[in-house]
C-alpha cells in the first residue's frame, strides 16, 4: 500500500531552486533513507511532504490525502520531526507531549503521553524542562511528538545527528519495532546508518534524485560508501 | 500501539483551547512577564499622579488615569506581542505548528486571546486606584467600568499591530520596534502633531478625519462613560485586523 507519494515536486527560493521536480512513492513497510549532501534539498523535500512549506510545482500525497488540497487529513496521518528537534524551551518534557497530544486531539491523551514516554527511553527526564535536556534526549523528544499518535507516515529530518553510538542505537531500535507497520523517511548524511536502518535508499543531489533503489543494490555498488556517495552527487 | 488510537481530526474549539492555555502559562514561565506587570503598572500610576495630578485635580474620576494609556499600551503591547511569532520562528517550533494537524488560524486567536488576557491582567492589578478614587470620593462606577473596558480594548488594537510585526521577523526586538513605532504613530496623530505638515496637502476636513484616527480620540469617549459604536469599531478593527492579516502572513511563508 502506497502511503507517500511524491510527484515532480518543485520549489524556489529567490533564483535558488531548492528541488527541482522529485518523484517517488513509499509503501507501508519500507524505511527509506535520504542521503546527499548539505543543500542537496533533502529538507526541502521533506518540509514540502509534510506541509511546512507549499511546493511551487508538483503534489505530496500522504496516506491518500494531497498535503495542499487536504492539510489538516494528511497531517493527521503524519508525524514529522524536524531538523534539530524544536521544542518549547520552557515546558517539561511531560506537558510538552500533552500539548502535542491535545493539538492532535487524541483519544485518552494523558494515556498516550504515558506510552510515548515510555517507548521513547524519556521517563526519567519527563520532569524536566526542555531547555535542560541533553542532546540525545532532546533529538529522542523530537522523536517522541512526531510518533505520539502512532502515524502511518513518518518523515524524520536528521534524528541521530549529534548523538553518540548508544543513543543512536537506541532511535535505531525504536524505528526498527514500528517500522513494518509504517511508511518511513529518515534523511542522514551517515553513510554507516543505511545498513541498519533502511530497506531503501534515495540519493538526492542538486534538488534531484540521483539514485533509489533497495539498500541491497545500494550496498552493491561498491566497497567504499564514501566515494559512491561522492560519484552519484557530484 | 496500533490503530486501537486511530488519529482523529482535532476539534476548532479545543486546539484554540490548548493553544491558548500554553501560551498563557508560556507568560509566566519567564520572569520577564512579572517585569512587564510591575514596569505597567509602575507607570500607570505615577503617570496618573505625578503627571496627571490626579490626587490635586480634586474630581473623583478616572480620565487623567486613563489619559496615558495609549502610551502605554503603544509601548507595552508590541513589548508583550513580540514573542506571539518571532519567538516560534527563532526556536523552530513553528515547524511543528504548522505540521500538526491545525489551521493557522486556530493558533493565531488562541495566541492573540492569550496574550490580550496577559495584558488584561496587567490592567486590572491597577484597579486599586479606582478604589482609592472610591474612597475618597464618590465616582460613577459605570464610567470607571466603561473606562476599563476602553483601556482594555485599546490594549487589543496595539496587540493586533503587535503581531503583524511578529509575525515578519524572527527576531523579536525588531518585531518590539517596529510594532512599537505602529503604535506610536497612532498615538501622535490624535494630538494632531502632524496638523502643520499634512495641513498643507490637505484640507481641514481631511485633517479632522485622520486625528479621529488617534488612539486617545477613541478612548476618551470611554472615559467619560460613553461606550459608542464608532470606537468599539475602530479598537476592534485593528485587533481583529491585526489577527487576520498576522494568520495571512504565516500562512504565506
Amino acid at each position: 500500500m502506497t502511503l507517500i507519494e511524491v510527484k515532480n515536486l518543485k520549489k524556489s527560493y529567490g533564483s535558488i531552486h531548492a528541488v527541482r521536480g522529485i518523484s517517488f512513492s513509499v509503501e507501508r513497510g519500507e524505511v527509506v533513507g535520504f542521503l546527499g549532501p548539505n543543500g542537496a534539498g533533502k529538507s526541502t523535500t521533506m518540509k514540502l511532504i509534510a506541509g511546512h512549506l507549499r511546493a511551487d510545482h508538483g503534489a505530496a500525497i500522504v496516506a491518500g490525502f494531497d498535503i495542499s488540497a487536504h492539510p489538516i487529513e494528511a497531517k493527521t496521518h503524519l508525524g514529522y520531526s524536524p531538523e534539530g528537534a524544536p521544542a518549547y524551551g520552557e515546558m517539561t518534557v511531560r506537558e510538552f507531549l500533552r500539548f502535542a497530544a491535545d493539538l492532535r486531539n487524541l483519544p485518552n491523551p494523558s494515556e498516550r503521553v504515558k506510552k510515548t514516554l515510555e517507548l521513547c527511553r524519556l521517563n526519567e527526564v519527563a520532569h524536566q524542562t526542555v531547555d535542560t535536556l541533553s542532546k540525545g534526549y532532546r533529538m529522542r523528544l523530537g522523536f517522541a511528538q512526531a510518533v505520539i499518535h502512532d502515524p502511518e507516515v513518518l518523515i524524520l529530518d536528521e534524528p541521530t545527528d549529534g548523538l553518540d553510538p548508544n543513543q543512536k542505537f537506541e532511535v535505531r531500535r525504536i524505528l526498527k519495532e514500528m517500522a513494518s507497520r509504517k511508511a518511513v523517511i529518515v534523511s542522514t548524511h551517515i553513510l554507516e546508518e543505511i545498513d541498519e536502518l533502511c530497506t531503501r535508499v534515495i540519493v538526492i543531489a542538486h534538488g534531484e534524485v540521483r539514485c533509489d533503489e533497495s539498500k541491497e543494490k545500494f550496498l552493491q555498488r561498491g566497497a567504499d560508501l564514501n566515494e559512491v556517495f561522492r560519484q552519484l552527487t557530484a | 500501539m496500533s490503530s486501537e488510537s486511530s488519529p482523529s481530526t482535532p476539534s476548532a474549539p479545543s486546539a484554540v483551547w490548548a493553544i491558548f492555555n500554553r501560551e498563557f502559562a508560556g507568560y509566566f514561565r519567564t520572569p520577564l512577564a512579572y517585569v512587564f506587570l510591575a514596569v505597567f503598572n509602575a507607570f500607570a500610576i505615577s503617570l496618573a499622579f505625578f503627571v496627571g495630578n490626579i490626587y490635586e485635580a480634586g474630581v473623583a474620576n478616572l480620565d487623567r488615569f486613563f489619559l496615558y494609556h495609549p502610551w502605554l499600551w503603544a509601548f507595552l503591547a508590541p513589548a508583550a506581542g513580540a514573542r506571539l511569532w518571532a519567538e516560534e520562528r527563532r526556536q523552530g517550533t513553528i515547524e511543528l505548528l504548522l505540521t500538526w494537524p491545525i489551521s493557522v488560524w486556530q493558533v493565531a486567536v488562541g495566541k492573540f486571546l492569550a496574550a490580550w488576557l496577559f495584558l488584561a491582567t496587567a490592567l486590572f492589578i491597577t484597579l486599586p486606584i479606582a478604589f482609592t478614587i472610591g474612597y475618597l470620593g464618590d465616582p460613577d462606577v459605570g464610567v470607571i467600568v466603561s473606562g476599563y473596558l476602553g483601556s482594555l480594548l485599546c490594549a487589543g488594537a496595539c496587540l493586533g499591530i503587535a503581531s503583524i510585526a511578529s509575525a515578519l521577523t524572527r527576531n523579536q526586538v525588531i518585531a518590539f520596534v517596529t510594532g512599537f513605532l505602529a503604535c506610536f504613530l497612532l498615538v501622535l496623530i490624535g494630538y494632531g502633531v502632524f496638523d502643520e505638515f499634512i495641513g498643507g496637502l490637505f484640507s481641514r476636513n481631511i485633517i479632522e478625519e485622520v486625528r479621529r484616527l488617534g488612539l486617545w480620540r477613541n478612548l476618551e469617549p470611554f472615559t467619560l462613560g460613553l461606550v459608542d459604536l464608532r470606537p468599539v469599531a475602530y479598537f476592534l478593527t485593528l485587533s481583529f485586523g491585526g489577527l487576520g492579516l498576522s494568520t495571512i502572513i504565516i500562512e504565506r511563508r
